[in-house]
C-alpha cells in the first residue's frame, strides 16, 4: 500500500502572463484515493491537466514519475495507454450516441474498422455492472440522468484498464444519493487496487474518504495531510491561507412587511404535457428576510423559480404573483425584471453570462435603459456602473474588459450577481449561488446577500448544500416533488429536520 | 477552468492606471490594425503590378462604384452573422428587387392614375418596402418559428431567383430613367465650383478638383478628429486608461491622411460618387447602431449566448426578426444600386452575390458561432475582396485563377484570426 505509484516533481506551468503553477509537487501512493482541495483557480486542474497530457511535455517544467519511470507524455492517448485516465467536470460524453457506444469511443470493439455490435454490448454490460450501473447498454446518454453519466464515464474510464482515475469534481452536479454511491464505488475500487486522485470542494466528501489531502493554493503545493490528520477546519484553513472561523458571516436580521407573494402556482413539463412539476406552491417573501429553498436534486426548485421568471420554464403555468400587495404580470422575462423580480441562474455558464464577452458589457446587459437614453449607450457612464459593481463585488480581474470565460467560476457568480445587482430587484432569486466555487469566494458570496438583505431586498436562495441554507437563511421551505412540503424558521431547522419533512412527504405520496 | 488570469491578491481597483506604453497599445490593438494594413498593402501590392492603373482617381472611383452594393449588404451580413445567423438569399433578393425596380419603372404600364408608381422615387420607396418585408417574412419563420436561418434563407433564395425570372419574363429590362441612373451614376453637384490648380495648356494635363468633395472630406476629418479628442479627453477625465498619446496622433493622422488621400482622388475625377455618400451615411450609422446603441449591443449578447441574453429580458426573437428585415432592405436597396449601374435588371442579376458579402463579414473579422464581429472590419474586408478583384483584372489574370485566389485569401484571412485567437487565449 505504502509504494509511490505516482510522482510529480517541481512542476511549473506558465501561461502568457501568469504563473499557473510554481514548483508543486505531488506523490500518490498505490491504491490510496487521493483528494487534493484548493480554492478555485489554484492550479488543481492544470496541474491535472499536466498529468494527463493534455498540456504535453514541454510546455511545463518539472518532473513527472510513474511506477518509477519518468514520463513525458505528450498527449492524453499517451497517459491513458499507461492508465491514467481524467474524468472532467463537463462530462465529455456524446448526448445522442448509446451508452455502449460511449464507453467505447475512440476503443471500439472492431475489426478492421468493422463494429463488433455484440462485443460492444456485452462488454458495455459487463462494465456497467462493475460501476453498478442497471441500464440498457442501447439507452441513448442523454436519457439518463447525470448521476449515471458521471458512472458511464468511469465504465469508459475501467474499459480503458485504468490504474489510476482522475476525478475533477465528479459530486459537483450530483444529487446526496448519487454522490454517496459515487464514493462507494471509489472505495470499492480502493479494495481491488486502483488508485484514484479526486479534485472536491466537498470536503465532508474528502474528510470522508481520503487516505491523504494535499492543499494547493495559488499554484504552490501547501501540505499534504495523512489520513488522521484530515479535517474540515484544517483543510479549509490551508486553503484559504487564513483559519475561517465562520463560515458563515454574521446576519442580524431585520425583516419587514411582505414584499412577494406567489400563490397556487402551478406548472406543467415543457415536453410531457401531462406532467405536472409544480404542483401549488405557496410563498411568500418578505423585506429584508433571506429565505431559502432547501430539496433534494429534481424537487423542482429550479423549475419553479424558471417558471416564476418570465415563463422561462414549463408549460400551462397558472397561479398569481403579488408584489408589494399588487397583482402583476411575470409572463415574460422582461416584465418580471421590470417588476423587480431577478433571477440568477445556477448554470452560469449556459444560461446566465456571454462567456465571449468582457465584464462590462455583461454586467449592463439586463438593465441597459439605465445606461443608455433613446436606444442610445452613454458609454462612460455604463463604464463607471461596472467599475463600480466590479469592486462593490470585489471581481478579480485586470479589468472590466476582461473577457468573463477567462474568469474563475467565484469571478464569474460575481459577474452574474453585478448584473442582476444593476437591474436593481426588490426580490433576488439566486439559484446555487455557490456551486462550483471556492470557500473564500463563497464568504464573499454571502456577504453580498446579507448586505443586500440590509438594503431591504428579499432574497430566496436555492441551494443544494444544507449547511450552506442553514448558515445563510433566516426561513426555510422544503420542497419535494414539485411541492412546499416544509416551512420552518431556520433558528428551529437542522439538517435532520429538513430530510425528516421530505420523507414524510414522500411516505404520504406513496 | 481554473486558469486565473489575475493573481488573487491583486486588489479589485485598480482601473485607474497610467498610459499604456506605445507599443503595447499597437499589439492590443493588432487585430483592428491588422486588416486595414493588409488592405494597404493589398492596394500598394496592385498599384506596383498594374503598374500605377489601381490609384488613378478614375479605378478608385470605380472600385467604390464596383463594391458598393457589397458593402452596403455586408452591413446587414455582419448583424445577422454576430447574431448567429446566416443568409443566403440576399442575392437573389436584390436581384428580384432590381428586376421589380425596372419592372415599376419601365417594364409595366400602368393605367393613368396609377402611373405615379413608375416615378423612381416611389418605386424606390416601393423596392425598400418590398425588400424589407421579404427579410421580415424569413425573420418571422427564422425568429418565431425557429427553422434554421440556413434553411430558410436557402428556400429564399431559390424562390427569389425564380420569381426574378418570372417577372422579367427571361428578358433585360432597361434603360432606367435618368434619375434613377444618378444613384450608380451620379457624382454630387459642385456647389462651390472647381477649383484649377494647374490650367490646360500645351502638352499638361489639366488639374481641376471637384471643391465640394474636398470641402466635406475637410470637414469629415475635422469633425472625427475633435469628437475623438473628445471622447479621450472625458474618458481621462474620469480617470480611465487611454491610448498613449503618441498613438493617438499618430493613429489620428494616418485616418486624416487616407481620408484627404482618397477625398483628393476622387476630387481630381469627377467628386464624390452619389452611392458613395449613401453608403457613407450607412457606415457611419451602422456603426453607430452595433457600438453604441442598446439595438446593437443585444445582438452581440444574443449571438454571444442566446440563452443568457433571453434571461437577461433580452426580446430575443424580436430583435432576429428586425435584424432579418433590415437586411432585406439592404439587399433591396443593393439590388437597386446594382440595377441603376448596370442601367437594366438581368434574370441573371445578384446571384452568387449572397457569397461575396459573406466572404467579406467572415475576412472581416466575424465568428461564424455568433457574438463576434465590427462593422469597421466587414466594410474593409469587402475592400480587400473587391481590390483584389479589380486588380487582378486590370492585371488580366483569368477569371479562374481569380476565383482560386479569392478564395485562397478567404481561407488565409480566416486562419490567421483564429491562429492569433488562439495564441492570445
Amino acid at each position: 500500500m505504502s509504494n509511490t505509484i505516482l510522482e510529480m516533481r517541481s512542476i511549473t506551468k506558465t501561461f502568457p502572463g501568469v504563473k499557473a503553477l510554481s514548483d508543486v509537487n505531488l506523490d500518490v501512493r498505490e491504491g490510496e484515493i487521493h483528494a487534493i482541495c484548493g480554492e478555485n483557480g489554484a492550479g488543481k486542474s492544470t496541474l491535472m491537466k499536466v498529468l494527463s497530457g493534455v498540456y504535453p511535455h514541454g510546455t511545463y517544467e518539472g518532473q513527472i514519475f510513474y511506477k518509477g519511470e519518468e514520463q513525458q507524455f505528450r498527449s492524453i492517448r499517451d497517459s491513458e495507454h499507461k492508465g491514467i485516465v481524467i474524468i472532467h467536470q463537463e462530462l465529455a460524453l456524446v448526448p445522442l450516441l448509446s451508452i455502449a457506444e460511449n464507453i467505447f469511443l475512440g476503443n471500439e470493439q472492431a475489426s478492421n474498422g468493422v463494429i463488433d455490435w455484440d462485443e460492444t454490448r456485452d462488454g458495455a454490460r459487463k462494465l456497467l455492472s462493475m460501476v453498478g450501473l442497471s441500464e440498457d447498454p442501447d439507452t441513448l446518454v442523454t436519457n439518463i440522468g447525470v448521476g449515471k453519466q458521471q458512472l458511464v464515464e468511469i465504465a469508459k474510464a475501467l474499459s480503458k484498464q485504468v490504474q489510476l482515475l482522475i476525478l475533477d469534481e465528479p459530486t459537483a452536479s450530483l444529487s446526496e444519493k448519487d454522490s454517496q454511491a459515487l464514493l462507494d464505488l471509489l472505495m470499492e475500487f480502493r479494495k481491488q487496487g486502483i488508485t484514484s486522485i479526486i479534485i472536491s470542494h466537498k470536503l465532508n466528501e474528502i474528510s470522508r474518504i481520503a487516505d491523504r489531502v494535499t492543499v494547493i493554493r495559488d499554484g504552490r503545493t501547501i501540505e499534504t495531510m495523512e489520513n488522521e490528520e484530515i479535517t474540515e477546519d484544517r483543510i479549509i484553513t490551508s486553503m484559504v491561507g487564513r483559519s475561517l472561523d465562520d463560515r458563515y458571516p454574521n446576519r442580524e436580521p431585520k425583516i419587514g412587511e411582505t414584499i412577494l407573494e406567489v400563490k397556487n402556482w402551478s406548472v406543467y413539463h415543457p415536453q410531457h404535457r401531462d406532467r405536472q412539476v409544480i404542483k401549488n406552491v405557496d410563498i411568500t417573501l418578505r423585506k429584508g428576510e433571506v429565505v431559502g429553498i432547501a430539496g433534494l436534486m429534481g424537487s423542482g426548485r429550479t423549475e419553479f423559480a424558471m417558471s416564476l421568471f418570465g415563463k422561462s420554464w414549463g408549460q400551462k403555468i397558472t397561479g398569481e404573483v403579488f408584489m408589494h400587495g399588487k397583482k402583476i404580470d411575470t409572463g415574460t422575462v422582461g416584465r418580471a425584471i421590470r417588476h423587480g423580480i431577478a433571477y440568477a441562474t445556477e448554470d452560469r455558464k449556459t444560461f446566465g453570462l456571454n462567456l465571449i464577452d468582457h465584464i462590462k458589457n455583461n454586467t449592463t446587459i439586463a438593465n441597459l435603459p439605465g445606461v443608455s437614453r433613446w436606444g442610445v449607450i452613454d458609454d462612460l457612464a455604463e463604464l463607471d456602473v461596472a467599475n463600480d459593481y466590479r469592486k462593490k463585488t470585489n471581481i478579480r480581474s485586470s479589468s472590466v474588459y476582461q473577457t468573463v470565460g477567462n474568469l474563475s467560476g467565484g469571478n464569474q457568480q460575481k459577474v452574474v450577481l453585478s448584473k442582476w445587482l444593476y437591474a436593481n430587484p426588490d426580490v433576488l432569486i439566486l439559484d446555487e449561488p455557490t456551486r462550483g466555487i471556492d470557500v473564500g469566494a463563497k464568504y464573499e458570496i454571502y456577504t453580498i446577500i446579507n448586505q443586500l438583505a440590509a438594503q431591504g431586498k428579499a432574497i430566496l436562495v436555492i441551494s443544494s448544500e444544507m449547511p450552506e441554507l442553514l448558515g445563510i437563511t433566516d426561513r426555510l421551505y422544503v420542497m419535494n416533488e414539485g411541492r412546499i412540503v416544509g416551512e420552518m424558521p431556520t433558528s428551529e431547522a437542522s439538517q435532520e429536520k429538513i430530510m425528516r419533512s421530505i420523507v414524510r412527504a414522500e411516505g404520504k405520496a406513496s | 477552468m481554473t486558469v486565473q488570469t489575475a493573481p488573487t491578491g491583486v486588489p479589485a481597483d485598480q482601473t485607474k492606471t497610467q498610459e499604456l506604453s506605445f507599443f503595447g497599445a499597437v499589439r492590443a490593438n493588432m487585430r483592428d490594425y491588422g486588416l486595414l494594413l493588409a488592405l494597404i498593402l493589398i492596394m500598394v501590392f496592385f498599384q506596383y503590378f498594374t503598374a500605377g492603373v489601381l490609384f488613378k482617381p478614375v479605378n478608385l472611383t470605380n472600385i467604390i462604384l464596383q463594391n458598393s452594393y457589397i458593402i452596403v449588404m455586408a452591413l446587414g451580413m455582419l448583424l445577422v452573422i454576430v447574431a448567429g445567423h446566416i443568409d443566403l438569399s440576399v442575392g437573389s433578393v436584390s436581384g428580384f428587387v432590381g428586376a421589380l425596380a425596372a419592372m415599376l419603372m419601365v417594364g409595366w404600364r400602368f393605367p393613368p392614375e396609377l402611373a405615379f408608381l413608375a416615378n423612381p422615387i416611389v418605386a424606390g420607396i416601393i423596392c425598400l418596402i418590398v425588400g424589407a418585408a421579404i427579410g421580415a417574412a424569413q425573420g418571422y419563420l427564422i425568429a418565431y418559428h425557429r427553422i434554421p436561418s440556413f434553411i430558410v434563407t436557402l428556400a429564399g433564395m431559390l424562390i427569389f431567383k425564380g420569381l426574378s425570372l418570372a417577372i422579367l419574363a427571361g428578358k433585360s429590362v432597361g434603360p432606367f430613367p435618368a434619375e434613377f441612373q444618378l444613384l450608380s451614376a451620379g457624382f454630387i453637384p459642385d456647389v462651390i465650383g472647381p477649383t484649377t490648380l494647374v490650367a490646360a495648356s500645351e502638352g499638361v494635363q489639366p488639374l481641376i478638383l471637384h471643391t465640394t468633395t474636398m470641402v466635406i472630406a475637410i470637414v469629415a476629418v475635422v469633425a472625427t478628429v475633435f469628437f475623438a479628442i473628445r471622447t479621450r479627453a472625458r474618458r481621462k477625465a474620469r480617470g480611465y486608461d487611454v491610448e498613449p498619446f503618441s498613438l493617438f496622433v499618430v493613429k489620428n493622422l494616418v485616418i486624416a491622411a487616407l481620408v484627404l488621400f482618397f477625398a483628393y482622388m476622387l476630387a481630381s475625377y469627377r467628386g464624390l460618387p452619389n452611392v458613395l455618400v449613401v453608403m457613407g451615411i450607412l457606415i457611419a450609422f451602422f456603426v453607430f447602431l452595433t457600438k453604441r446603441m442598446t439595438f446593437g449591443r443585444r445582438i452581440y449578447a444574443l449571438g454571444g449566448n442566446l440563452k443568457a441574453a433571453a434571461l437577461s429580458g433580452i426580446k430575443t426573437e424580436r430583435t432576429t426578426f428586425y435584424i432579418f428585415a433590415i437586411m432585406g432592405a439592404l439587399a433591396a436597396l443593393a439590388g437597386m444600386i446594382y440595377a441603376a449601374r448596370l442601367n437594366s435588371a438581368t434574370p441573371k442579376a445578384g446571384q452568387g452575390l449572397e457569397l461575396d458579402v459573406i466572404a467579406a463579414v467572415f475576412i472581416g473579422g466575424a465568428s461564424a458561432l455568433g457574438g463576434v464581429g465590427a462593422v469597421a472590419g466587414a466594410v474593409i474586408g469587402a475592400f480587400i475582396m473587391g481590390v483584389m478583384n479589380n486588380g487582378m483584372s486590370i492585371m488580366g489574370v483569368n477569371i479562374d485563377w481569380q476565383q482560386m485566389i479569392k478564395g485562397v485569401v478567404l481561407l488565409a484571412a480566416v486562419f490567421f484570426d483564429l491562429y492569433n485567437k488562439n495564441r492570445s487565449a
